[in-house]
């Protein structure tokens, strides 16, 4: 690193994928909880809107963090701003 | 680095081979116990057995990581691998509420529980995304460390001391009473002495070896906590639809616990048990008014009774109305309990709630405000989830920013493996009262339910309403708590499993304990008197004094949970709102935007949690009577927009964000230092240039 606008850049690139998954949540948890009644069709045995609430959120709020775990490790690396190999 | 690079991996690898035989050596005790009691080991014994294995392993660890070293007493030496720091999260996390309660709140209110199993997972999405890396990168011991970096100056860092001792505190009495329960059912002994049993297994961990200590225990109680969870569920499973992954197949259950839903809500005999019941408990409503005038009535009436059948001179109907007569109650206060619990049968008289069913109502308005409140609860959970300090400290354990991040996915997922079950077992549960319980006779009614009844009603009670001798869904009353502690003995498991169950129940209360109890001390004796009080205080003595406020603290935690304080499960949650509107904004606030001023995150806390806690003293009858005097029979009428004071917080979060933006817009912009170390904590590393 680290010219200023190399830094800058890896800040809003940042800011972008946090504001993408930040969006992700917050589909799956207050946009299908808001319409919950009417999307109740049968998903596998559960009403959708149930199975989302019970399970589907669960795994999406597992992987938002993983992928942005991994997302920004690589970007940490692109950038020259990793904490070198500590594994 | 190298060396130390090695050294860490050496050290993972050992702690896998530690916890590998620890996991191992206690499946073998479990088994080594059921097989003792197959040879007719007592009930009690085994009871007392799992307490004292279980609180001696865990003062073994505490004495075993002893330490006055202020690194690793406060940060446990900042070198817990990834995996092992979500262990830890994942237990310190689990409260008895997530153990015991959880599922029983999805028995008995369906779709409107799933907003504890999203608001408190989907929290560790904002903990990853807005919280953890940087924390980790600041890298110090405490939440108003950051804040009184951050912010500069005491204020802030006193405000935050102030907040996180208020939500620490509830929440650790909550424990405690927790403990005390369990500890109550597991052996026999008394409440009281059961709390300070539990006390002393707490204290000799986290009193000896600080964070280092209660990082180890958590993660081993972790691995008892999830054994137990899942053993009887999985069982259940088996035993009901022939599949050992419950998680999977419960939407078959679910399905046909609504068809049974259909016939229950048409069933003529339900209904005519839902309206008996809701005319005794009208008329016990009645009688309370005027409870003096009722008695008199109600005792000239069974007289006047009496005197007409001697007078009708029918022997049968004499000996009824002198049997009525001589159980009236005997004076006005006796009566007056009857009433009282004769009014509780109104909840008996309410139409059975659909298990699947999103917001059910009888109106669309009330559909709409049961949707906005599930919403809002789920708001609450989640940023409280993301803003209580207990569980920021953890990220500050781990040896990196990077390992962090992946601290923050193992700790949703070792908490993930417990939620995800939980709604599966109330399905399960649900199944069995439905299809083997309702309809049989009462004279076969199987051995649990009569055990249970014993042991409590206020856990499960079965009255025959209609004295038709048949169990109609109506009569049978549980309290939530149940569906955890009785499933054994639902699925026919011996009392060994029973047994494991309170004891990982007994590990989550403690483990969460071991965390909030750290915290607070931690806020007393690092912010309080080191950072603000003796600059200069000498790291043992520091260490000390953070021992010594620890033993307070528990003490004091203990003399209010013994005086078992009403409305716990409300003071829980009201911790998640304090936490969210207190710290969620300033810590956000202060990583992602430089220009927000220490004076405006000092204003924006006090009036997120000014206004959380003025909406909850005025619409919590509890609070309300315990701050104003109301009387807890006068109805709400202040709400706004029909949220419930438990989702108070919906109201402190944004006001604290407001508030910050707008008094740092006319405040001075933050000096160079503390805009070096906000772009200081936004990048893992900067020094590699």
């Amino acid at each position: 690193m680290q010219s200023d606008s190399r830094r800058q850049e890896y800040w809003s690139k940042n800011l972008r994928i946090t504001a993408i998954l930040m969006a992700l949540w917050f589909i799956v948890t207050f946009v299908i909880g808001f319409f919950a009644r009417d999307l109740n069709f049968n998903f596998f045995g559960w009403p959708f809107s149930f199975w989302v609430g019970a399970q589907g959120a669960l795994v999406v709020y597992v992987w938002i963090i993983w992928f942005y775990a991994r997302y920004m490790n690589q970007l940490d690396k692109e950038f020259g701003v990793d904490e070198g190999d500590e594994e | 680095m190298s060396t130390g690079a090695q050294s860490q991996k050496a050290f993972t690898a050992q702690l896998k081979k530690v916890y590998g035989f620890y996991t191992g050596g206690f499946l073998a005790f479990v088994v080594v116990l059921a097989i003792l009691e197959q040879m007719g080991l007592p009930r009690a014994m085994i009871g007392y057995v799992f307490l004292a294995a279980t609180v001696l392993l865990y003062a073994g660890i505490g004495i075993l990581s002893r330490t006055n070293d202020a690194a690793e007493y406060y940060v446990a030496g900042r070198r817990v691998p990834a995996v092992f720091n979500g262990m830890a999260t994942g237990s310190d996390w689990m409260s008895a509420a997530s153990f015991i309660g959880m599922a029983g709140t999805l028995y008995l209110t369906g779709y409107g529980g799933l907003a504890f199993i999203m608001g408190w997972t989907g929290g560790y999405v904002l903990v990853a995304l807005f919280l953890a890396p940087y924390l980790r990168k600041f890298g110090q011991f405490t939440i108003p460390d950051f804040l009184g970096a951050r912010y500069g100056g005491h204020v802030p860092r006193l405000i935050g001391i102030v907040i996180a001792i208020i939500c620490s505190f509830t929440y650790v009495v909550a424990q405690i009473y927790g403990v005390g329960l369990i500890t109550t059912r597991l052996t026999g002994v008394q409440f009281e002495i059961g709390i300070f049993l539990g006390l002393a297994g707490i204290l000799v961990c986290s009193f000896l070896g600080g964070m280092k200590a209660v990082t180890w225990t958590q993660v081993a109680q972790y691995i008892i906590l999830i054994i137990a969870y899942l053993i009887p569920v999985i069982w259940l499973s088996v035993k009901q639809t022939g599949f050992p992954i419950p998680q999977i197949i419960y939407g078959q259950q679910l399905q046909k616990v609504t068809q049974l839903e259909d016939k229950l809500i048409a069933d003529a005999k339900e209904n005519e048990v839902r309206s008996i019941a809701g005319k005794r408990a009208e008329a016990a409503r009645a009688a309370l008014k005027d409870p003096d005038k009722a008695y008199a009535d109600g005792k000239a009436a069974a007289q006047k009774a009496v005197n007409d059948a001697k007078a009708s001179g029918n022997a049968d109907s004499i000996k009824r109305a002198e049997d009525a007569l001589s159980k009236y109650p005997a004076d006005v206060a006796a009566a007056r309990a009857m009433w009282t619990r004769e009014a509780g049968l109104q909840a008996r008289a309410a139409q059975l709630q659909r298990h699947g069913e999103a917001f059910p109502g009888a109106t669309e308005k009330a559909r709409d405000t049961s949707r906005k409140n599930f919403l809002a609860l789920v708001f609450c959970l989640m940023v409280g989830t993301a803003a209580l300090p207990h569980i920021l400290m953890r990220y500050y354990t781990t040896p990196s920013v990077k390992e962090a991040r992946s601290s923050v996915t193992w700790s949703l997922f070792f908490i993930f493996l417990l939620y995800f079950t939980a709604p599966a077992l109330a399905v399960l549960v649900k199944f069995v009262v439905y299809n083997d319980i309702v309809g049989t006779s009462f004279a076969q009614l199987p051995a649990w339910i009569q055990a249970w009844q014993k042991v409590d009603p206020s856990l499960l009670s079965l009255i025959d309403i209609n004295g038709d001798g048949i169990v109609q869904r109506a009569e049978l009353a549980i309290g939530g708590d149940i569906v955890v502690l009785a499933t054994p003995e639902i699925a026919g498991l011996p009392y060994v499993i029973s047994g494991l169950v309170a004891a990982g129940g007994l590990a989550a209360a403690l483990s969460t304990a071991d965390g909030l109890l750290l915290t607070i001390a931690n806020a007393l004796s690092h912010d309080l008197y080191y950072k603000m009080m003796d600059p200069n205080a000498p790291t043992a003595r520091r260490v000390m004094i953070s021992k010594i406020l620890l033993l307070v603290v528990a003490i004091l935690a203990a003399l209010v949970a013994a005086q078992k304080p009403a409305d716990i499960l409300f003071l829980v949650s009201a911790a998640f709102s304090f936490a969210a509107a207190g710290f969620f904004p300033a810590l956000v606030m202060g990583i992602f935007w430089k220009r927000s001023t220490g004076i405006a995150a000092s204003l924006g806390m006090i009036a997120g949690f000014s206004i959380t806690f003025y909406y909850m003293i005025t619409n919590q009858v509890w609070l309300r009577e315990v701050f104003f005097g109301t009387p807890r029979s006068v109805p709400v009428t202040t709400l706004w927009w029909d949220i419930q004071p438990i989702s108070a917080g919906l109201f402190g979060v944004p006001l604290g964000f407001l508030v910050i933006f707008i008094v740092s817009l006319i405040t001075p912009a933050p000096d160079k230092a503390t805009q070096d170390l906000v772009e200081e904590v936004r990048y893992p590393n900067l020094k590699a240039a």
